[in-house]
């Protein structure tokens, strides 16, 4: 499926007050990781719609990272673990759309570990390439 | 109030008091091994015979449980008395030969070795029974007692077992007159200088010498009377009746409108690196144990002093013990290297020892820190620039004999040494306070990578935390010094004073809002919120957001199936836009 050449493009929805700092840090501290990423903050990784997700898969997205604060951690108490509810739900559901689930991702990032931020994309974008390209029409959509 | 002649001085004392507290008064001394002021007499020493005449009638009783009467005359050492209290003596000794207060008083009296057959030359025991009565009357423990009779009379628990009455609190040892009942020492390690941490501790006592307030305080777990209900010595002697038994710590809840966080740190634990020795080899002390004996207010009145009392000659400083090491804390502790040039040069002030310092790299990062670091250079304090890898008392050479030997690799020569030396102290570094992690998830800020707090950002926002109002100071954000945290202190009290001095607060601006018209009162937005922002107008038929409550998270935008729901900032079409902008190329 793979194909030579192929750079996936990956959505990420980060979490203000962890995995966007953890990102943060993983720049000023001069990490490299994939550019395959593009992230979109949101206050809480709670916040992310499920219609997001799809969004991004329509919009042409190879990939959705959801991320968080750790179990505990979250800054509005428990926002992350209703990010969990919904992404086990949503993970169903794009199976059954004809989505891999390997394309579709929840991490625990905290703001001090910009390294594990870093390691998180590497792998994801690894993950993805893999994958190939996503190869899903939506109906009437108008990407191609 | 009674008369009495003593030695030919009268005095008027109250009825029931003793003949030897009478004395006392007069400033006469009658010896006495049994007596003690706090514990009923017992007269079982017979040492503190006196001679008294009522009415004519002269007899040889003792001081120390009688009670003076009326016109009663006494002598307390006239040649009968003299006599009889010689050789009560003299059996004393022979029943406990090794008795140091028996052996003062015997000589005292010219008595060199007792006419009577000695049992046993090791015997201290003279049983005046202070023990037992310390046991029942202060304790309340009654643990032990005396067992059989004549020659065989002995202080054991019942049946000679340990007790289950015990309670382990060494009355009876501080109590005895001749040091017949030993304890053990059970805190294993007791070198005069670790005292601060390892040294016996009485159930008073002040938590460290440099406390503020200076108070001492009731240890609960030590104090006897909270394991028996009785005691209470500390009151008996306490002339301010300053001690209160009664007192109880309570939890006191306070409204405040912001919070500083300055919960400090806590020395590396020098016993998780066991090539150091610490905790094994005597002279192998901390730093803040070289702290407390350099202290003129310590227990060596600021000697530097070895466990053996003797001044060393030589001292290795190591530097970055937990610190810079990726198998303990992989962070630079800060404070190390500069409080050991202090300890290097306070030893060259007070000693003639020579000094090593070993260090991996110097950072003396300070206002005027570099100059300090010359001045020890010039003082001849060794450098060496390596980490040490052992410390062992396994001598090899015969100068090595009876030494603590430093094994290090010289990075600078490139070889690695032995260096022998009397006293090792150890640089620990710095570690967040032990409830550090309680107290994250009780304010609800995060740790950082090397666990210390987090601060908001490392330069726009130093001192304050993701928590609105809650802000840092000191060493539970990083190790710093004295110098750094009381500015860090200063700023972190000049933003809760700007706080306070607000007359209004400004909330973030992404809260969430709740559009009226398209709210069809489906309510799953209600139970979603955890700070209860979200209320049901039960008249409207819609859910309301209170935006003092809501602390915008989002939660509720996400679930919301209509769409009424909305976050300021991050509205749905705003975030959809930017999905579409972002997967444009």
């Amino acid at each position: 499926m793979s194909q030579a050449g192929f750079e996936p493009r990956l959505v990420g929805f980060l979490c203000n007050w962890c995995s966007y700092t953890g990102a943060d840090l993983a720049g000023t501290a001069r990490m490299t990781y994939a550019p395959n990423i593009r992230i979109i903050r949101v206050m809480c990784s709670g916040r992310v719609d499920p219609q997001f997700v799809l969004k991004a898969f329509r919009e042409g997205a190879d990939g959705v990272l959801i991320s968080g604060c750790h179990p505990g951690d979250c800054h509005y108490q428990e926002g992350n673990y209703k990010a969990l509810r919904r992404y086990k739900l949503l993970s169903r559901l794009l199976e059954q759309l004809g989505i891999e689930k390997e394309r579709f991702r929840l991490e625990w990032v905290s703001a001090s570990e910009g390294a594990r931020f870093q390691q998180v994309v590497n792998e994801f974008t690894e993950q993805v390439r893999r994958l190939g390209p996503l190869n899903f029409k939506f109906n009437g959509g108008s990407h191609e | 109030m009674v008369t009495v002649t003593i030695d030919g001085k009268k005095i008027q004392v109250e009825e029931g008091t003793t003949i030897l507290q009478a004395a006392k008064k007069l400033d006469i001394s009658i010896p006495t091994l049994c007596y003690h002021p706090l514990i009923e007499p017992y007269a079982a020493c017979r040492v503190c015979l006196v001679e008294v005449s009522v009415r004519g009638r002269k007899d040889l009783i003792t001081s120390c449980n009688n009670k003076v009467q009326d016109g009663m005359e006494v002598e307390t050492a006239s040649p009968r008395v003299l006599r009889s209290r010689r050789l009560n003596v003299e059996m004393l000794l022979a029943r406990a030969p090794a008795a140091e207060p028996v052996q003062r008083l015997a000589r005292e009296m010219g008595i060199d070795k007792p006419r009577f057959p000695i049992k046993d030359p090791n015997e201290k025991c003279i049983l005046c029974g202070l023990c037992v009565r310390a046991c029942e009357q202060v304790v309340g423990a009654c643990a032990i007692s005396f067992i059989d009779r004549g020659t065989e009379r002995k202080v054991m628990p019942p049946f000679g077992e340990p007790s289950e009455a015990c309670i382990g609190c060494t009355a009876c040892a501080h109590f005895c007159p001749t040091g017949a009942i030993t304890y053990e020492d059970k805190y294993g390690r007791q070198v005069i200088h670790s005292e601060l941490y390892l040294g016996p501790s009485t159930a008073i006592r002040v938590p460290i010498r440099q406390a503020v307030p200076m108070v001492p305080f009731i240890d609960e777990s030590a104090c006897i009377h909270f394991k028996t209900g009785k005691c209470q010595l500390c009151v008996k002697v306490c002339d301010r009746q300053a001690v209160n038994h009664e007192m109880k710590e309570e939890e006191v809840e306070v409204e405040v409108g912001s919070i500083i966080l300055a919960t400090g740190f806590k020395p590396f634990d020098a016993r998780r690196i066991p090539a150091y020795g610490y905790g094994r080899l005597p002279n192998v002390i901390t730093a803040l144990e070289f702290e407390h004996l350099v202290n003129a207010s310590g227990p060596t009145g600021g000697k530097i002093l070895l466990a053996s009392g003797e001044e060393p000659k030589s001292v290795g400083i190591v530097h970055c013990v937990g610190s810079r090491d990726e198998n303990y804390n992989e962070y630079c502790s800060r404070v190390c290297c500069m409080y050991s040039l202090k300890f290097a040069h306070l030893i060259k002030e007070k000693t003639e020892a020579d000094i090593y310092d070993f260090y991996i790299d110097m950072r003396c990062f300070g206002k005027g820190y570099e100059e300090f670091y010359h001045r020890l250079l010039e003082e001849g304090t060794k450098f060496i620039r390596g980490r040490v890898s052992e410390i062992t008392d396994l001598a090899v050479t015969k100068e090595e004999e009876g030494k603590l030997i430093i094994r290090v690799e010289d990075t600078l020569l490139g070889v690695v040494r032995r260096i022998p030396v009397d006293m090792v102290i150890l640089a620990t570094g710095l570690e967040p306070s032990v409830d550090h992690n309680q107290l994250a998830k009780t304010f609800n800020i995060s740790c950082s990578q090397d666990t210390f707090f987090l601060e908001r950002h490392p330069k726009l926002a130093p001192v304050s935390t993701f928590s609105d109002g809650i802000f840092l100071a000191g060493c539970c954000q990083a190790p710093r010094d004295i110098p750094d945290t009381v500015a860090q202190a200063g700023g972190a009290a000049a933003e809760a004073l700007a706080l306070a001095d607000k007359a209004s607060f400004s909330l973030e601006p992404v809260t969430a809002e709740i559009d009226e018209n398209l709210c069809s009162g489906c309510q799953i937005c209600v139970g979603l919120c955890p700070f209860t922002a979200i209320t049901f107008d039960r008249e409207k038929e819609i859910s309301v957001i209170n935006d003092a409550l809501c602390k915008g998270c989002g939660t509720c935008v996400a679930a919301c199936p209509s769409g009424a729901a909305q976050q300021k900032h991050f509205r749905d079409r705003q975030i959809m836009a930017e999905i579409e902008g972002l997967l444009l190329v």
